[in-house]
């Protein structure tokens, strides 16, 4: 199995509060790993760690091939992060958010339209301001972001908040489609009766360490275990 | 870099095209205040030609915190500043693209400020090249000064009232020799003003170095 995220005693602080306390984890190609746990538990530093946003006070890590102790900027431009926040200027067009991120992220503008498709985002929104969308439309236009730039190593912090029942179909099969094509999937969710049948793992974080990993009902790669 | 740099520049003012705060806020903010300027000071006409100076580059303080506070906010308001890192742009090139789009603004908010102080103040100017070097000159370091306090304070609760308290004493060198070039351009001082440029540019120097080797810290950092 090919390590794309290797932790051991990572421990992170958010201020003086250690958010991650010790978390050891491996994660291979292709997985898609759910990340569960209460409220505070550590599951968006977890995120954050693994993008290389966050520095890491004692314990080893390593990212696509990335040491996050030593050069934590590697890693950052072969993930995406779709956070709380959506990322998105107001201002702008949903294609011209796209477009410079796509362009800040070194893709070509080709990869724009494919992904404003992908997430049903093309037709009505293509030339909208994005002050003027609604909470799912941004959630979707941010998942868009995220796509157009193929990252290797997908890393979403709640990423069905705010959708509609059809959004939140789209976006399981853009997480199934990016694992089937060799991406690995990190999702933090408290939907569980949702993600727990995504997953290929299932991990439990609690008081910023991992206190279980468990097997999900899918195999690597996003095909269905049975 | 240049590509990153032009990147950011056209973002940012994209956005301040759309958004028309410059247009509709800024500029008449700044135009306000010349006005009231002249309505304090009318009454002695001497006093207020004399202090047409002071008062221009005065104006350009108080409009570069509303520019500033504007570029940062930008990028703070819905998480931008993270997707930046990672999209793995030289900070860097962040750190000038926005220091060229707020230059921009406060140098079409100079011009019409210019034009005020001729047609309200009825400001002589002697040396048009002068006045053009000497905006074009501050304008950079004042840009330069106000991007690097604005990602300073980007992660402050209050930074809307931290960065004018923290920016308008840094700007004192920009408003003293802006003002003595000033002053030497609309012919109310007898000084050499191209030899008060020097201070000028080596505020701005210092600022766009300073401002390009720390970005990256104050990226990461708030």
């Amino acid at each position: 199995m090919v390590s794309i995220v290797s932790l051991q005693g990572v421990v992170a602080l958010l201020g003086r509060f250690p958010a991650l306390a010790g978390a050891d984890l491996e994660v291979g190609e292709s997985e898609i790993v759910l990340v569960q746990g209460p409220n505070g538990a550590g599951k968006s530093t977890l995120l954050r760690v693994c993008a290389g946003l966050l520095r890491i006070e004692a314990g080893w890590a390593e990212v696509l091939g990335h040491d996050l102790v030593t050069d934590r900027a590697a890693v950052r431009r072969s993930v995406g992060l779709l956070g709380h926040d959506t990322a998105l200027y107001d201002d702008l067009t949903v294609e011209e958010n796209l477009r410079f991120w796509a362009r800040a992220s070194r893709v070509e503008d080709d990869a724009v339209p494919a992904a404003l498709d992908r997430l049903g985002v093309a037709e009505r929104l293509r030339d909208v301001s994005v002050r003027n969308l609604s909470a799912g439309q941004r959630r979707r236009t941010a998942l868009a972001a995220v796509v157009v730039r193929r990252p290797h190593l997908w890393l979403l912090d709640e990423p069905h908040s705010g959708l509609d029942q059809s959004g939140r179909d789209l976006i399981d099969q853009v997480i199934l489609d990016a694992a089937a094509a060799g991406a690995t999937v990190m999702l933090a969710s408290h939907e569980l009766d949702r993600t727990l049948d995504l997953a290929t793992r299932h991990l439990t974080v609690a008081g910023g360490a991992i206190t279980s990993d468990e097997r999900g009902s899918r195999n690597p790669g996003g095909h269905d275990a049975a | 870099m240049l590509r990153d740099v032009w990147l950011i520049a056209t973002k940012d003012l994209q956005i301040e095209w759309r958004s028309r705060v410059t247009f509709s806020q800024v500029g008449p903010f700044a135009g306000l205040v010349l006005v009231l300027f002249g309505f304090a000071l009318d009454a002695n006409r001497p006093v207020l030609l004399q202090a047409t100076s002071g008062l221009f580059w005065v104006t350009v303080m108080f409009v570069s915190t509303l520019a500033v506070q504007r570029s940062t906010s930008i990028e703070t308001t819905d998480g931008a500043r993270r997707a930046l890192l990672l999209a793995g742009i030289e900070p860097a090139a962040v750190f000038v693209g926005k220091s060229i789009a707020v230059a921009v603004q406060l140098l079409v908010v100079e011009i019409v400020l210019l034009a005020g102080v001729v047609v309200l103040y009825s400001a002589h100017v002697e040396a048009w090249g002068l006045v053009f070097a000497t905006c074009l000159v501050a304008t950079v370091g004042i840009a330069a000064a106000g991007t690097l306090l604005g990602a300073l304070v980007a992660g402050v609760r209050a930074r809307e009232t931290v960065l004018p308290i923290l920016l308008l004493p840094v700007l004192a060198p920009v408003l003293i020799g802006a003002t003595r070039a000033f002053d030497d351009a609309l012919g109310s001082v007898a000084v050499d003003g191209w030899s008060w440029l020097g201070l000028l540019a080596g505020f701005g120097v210092i600022n766009v170095v300073l401002g390009a080797l720390s970005y990256g810290v104050l990226l990461e950092e708030t």
